[in-house]
């Protein structure tokens, strides 16, 4: 494998062929000017890259339990602050980027007041979300990131139930109410996009945040050539745009020139298939009036402030 | 070293305050919670007026402030924290992170009552909930010794990579004003030393994993070293209780024993309750009465072969716990039998428990419980 590329995330690791992490880990750490230490919440990355004696990892990682990774680098980064001031870094001075890689269970669900508190304190990190919409590393329960209507282990599909009943929570409203300088949606499908967030992510001098769009080929149900694939058509159809919010304004940075029906992402993938039936029509309307709507939110928001 | 001895009137957590700024740590994630506050409060306070340089992370809850205690000490920094009841509770999860990844972390405990219902009150429930968590516990009597062992409890962390919590009576202690002997800054800095870091996370040159999955094949291995690592901290404690009263003259070990060579009704006890029960001895003492006790510092790990030979000689053991283990008997009652048994000792053992939620207990009521007159199990 190219060295550039395996630089800090070695080849040899158990993730899933199909699985979209590796490539955003490589493609964001790869950005970095600095020394690289990263922190790592539970979740497949953790357990797929240091299933002792083995480690993934070529740079220094920790990892401390679900819901803390930001809590645990707040830990790690002020460490660094003091050390360099005291002339204490070991192997010498240096200037070191500290990223965190969290699901989104142990960012939206469990660790978010953890993410909150190291936002607020200003901390510099940069706090990279995957988001695969749901527990997987568990097998597939709903998250508060699961999107109405998808069916999971804890959320199923039957007689009486189209799936998850609820919309996904606003991750990115949450983390931009915290006045950080830099945050980005983004998504594994395309890079040229997710490094150049990444860049201007690694290069804030305090907190920020990337939320990269990440499918997960056994949970989602789909073969695992088509990772790829499916998450272009996330943002081809505004289920997933491409936005960023720099210094507090908002702007979209691959907007879909013929915007895709939801149905054409919808039917690529087992999770939604129990929504194409005649009596769950009413649900895949509103995940398209939903998907409608958020993204004319996003443009409004993008307009208001120029 | 008899320099000049500097006394100062100061509350239990005072005391720690103090000791924490000779420390210096370089991180502190705090958050508060009562009756521990007074110490960050009084840390804040040191800080501000550019007495002490440190890393104090206001944190946003006790699970972050023990996580953040985590990622400083991998980064290799010299850590320190402190808590009470719920916020120990609520650290319960990452306290064996910390153990089990071989962290030296130093917390100090103001010792209070767990909810519910809700009590702000000293007693032992909170450090009894995390006795099995793979952290040193060492108990203090008074705020002199909250002092001492602050300082002796930062250089064992260190020196034997495990976290330990040094535990005040929440307000009997963290709240009361007594006169403590303090040492000379310089003395406490040459005392501790610099951490020497294993394996810091900061050292890119030589990048290692903190926290990897371990399964079948080697969890148990992991497990069996921290184990031995415990056990083995006893010496280590032991020494550097010896060296630390070389330069203070106060001596400190396992146990502290009170009149119990000659006793034949021995108190086990701890904490603040400990001052009280020894003006009882010397009362029971001047009447003929053959009694003593036993304090425990050193909870954890517990030496079982040392309290057997203290108890050796005694025909009762009288066992005072501030804390219920719901269920089964209370936890210094288990350990004495442990001890008796494993020693092959057969002897009386009387256990009682008082000062759930702040309780009060007063002299008379030790002496009836030394006199056989206290019947009921708690001492109300």
């Amino acid at each position: 494998m190219n060295k550039e590329l395996t630089k800090y995330l070695s080849s040899g690791h158990s993730a899933c062929a199909g699985c979209g992490f590796p490539a955003i880990v490589r493609a964001i750490l790869g950005e970095a000017k600095d020394e690289v230490v990263v922190a790592n919440a539970t979740g497949c990355l953790e357990v797929t890259s240091t299933l002792y004696p083995y480690t993934a990892w070529k740079t220094p990682w920790i990892h401390n339990a679900f819901e803390n990774a930001a809590a645990t680098m707040s830990g790690v980064e002020r460490a660094y602050a003091i050390l360099k001031r005291k002339n204490k870094l070991p192997g010498g001075d240096k200037k070191i980027k500290f990223v965190a890689f969290g699901g989104d269970g142990g960012t939206y669900d469990i660790g978010l007041q953890s993410l909150s508190g190291a936002l607020e304190r200003g901390h510099n990190f940069l706090y990279v979300l995957y988001d695969n919409e749901g527990y997987m590393n568990t097998g597939n329960q709903r998250s508060s990131a699961t999107p109405y209507g998808a069916a999971t282990e804890t959320t199923p599909a039957g007689r009486a139930s189209f799936g998850k009943t609820e919309m996904r929570k606003n991750l990115m409203d949450i983390v931009n109410a915290h006045h950080i300088k830099y945050l980005a949606q983004a998504n594994v499908a395309y890079m040229a996009d997710l490094k150049k967030k990444a860049q201007k992510a690694l290069a804030v001098e305090g907190p920020s945040f990337l939320s990269v769009f990440s499918p997960c080929t056994n949970n989602w149900k789909f073969p695992t050539s088509q990772y790829v694939a499916i998450a272009i058509l996330a943002t081809e159809t505004n289920f997933w745009p491409l936005y960023e919010v720099e210094n507090g304004k908002h702007k979209i940075t691959l907007e879909p020139k013929n915007v895709k029906p939801l149905t054409d992402f919808l039917k690529t993938q087992g999770r939604f298939k129990h929504l194409f039936s005649e009596k769950n029509k009413p649900v895949i309307d509103r995940m398209q009036r939903i998907a409608n709507e958020e993204f004319a939110r996003l443009v409004s928001l993008t307009e208001k402030e120029i | 070293m008899t320099k000049d001895i500097k006394k100062l009137a100061l509350t239990g957590g005072a005391a720690a305050a103090e000791a924490l700024k000779q420390i210096e740590p370089e991180v502190m994630p705090i958050y508060p919670i009562t009756p521990q506050t007074p110490i960050i409060e009084t840390y804040a306070k040191f800080q501000a007026d550019g007495e002490v340089d440190t890393e104090m992370i206001k944190v946003e809850s006790e699970h972050s402030a023990m996580s953040a205690a985590i990622g400083a000490s991998a980064a290799g920094a010299r850590v320190v924290t402190a808590t009470s009841s719920q916020g120990l509770a609520l650290m319960h999860e990452v306290l064996y992170i910390a153990s089990g990844t071989r962290l030296p972390i130093l917390m100090l405990i103001s010792a209070r009552a767990l909810g519910a219902p809700i009590n702000i009150h000293g007693d032992h429930s909170d450090v009894m909930g995390c006795r099995d968590s793979g952290w040193l516990q060492i108990f203090c009597e008074n705020a002199q010794e909250v002092y001492d062992k602050t300082i002796i409890g930062m250089k064992l962390a260190e020196k034997v990579n495990l976290p330990v919590m040094v535990i005040m009576d929440g307000f009997n202690t963290s709240h009361s004003v007594e006169n403590l002997e303090i040492l000379e800054t310089e003395m406490v800095k040459h005392f501790m030393g610099e951490r020497i870091a294993i394996a810091p996370l900061l050292d890119t040159a030589n990048p290692v994993s903190y926290g990897p999955v371990a399964l079948q094949n080697s969890y148990f291995e992991f497990k069996i070293d921290q184990e031995a690592a415990m056990l083995g901290a006893t010496a280590e404690y032991e020494k550097i209780a010896n060296e630390y009263e070389k330069i203070s003259g106060r001596h400190y070990g396992c146990f502290e024993s009170y009149q119990a060579e000659d006793a034949e009704r021995i108190m086990v006890l701890t904490g603040s309750a400990t001052g009280t029960a020894k003006v009882v001895v010397d009362k029971l003492r001047q009447r003929g009465e053959k009694v003593g006790l036993v304090k425990i510092e050193l909870f954890r790990p517990f030496m079982h072969v040392e309290l057997a030979t203290i108890l050796k000689n005694a025909k009762e053991i009288i066992v005072l716990d501030r804390a219920q283990s719901i269920g089964t008997n209370a936890p210094f009652h288990s350990e004495v039998i442990n001890t008796l048994y494993e020693a092959n000792e057969i002897k009386k053992v009387k256990s009682f428990i008082y000062g759930l939620g702040g309780r009060d207990i007063f002299q008379t009521q030790i002496e009836d419980v030394f006199m056989g007159k206290q019947k009921d199990k708690y001492i109300k």
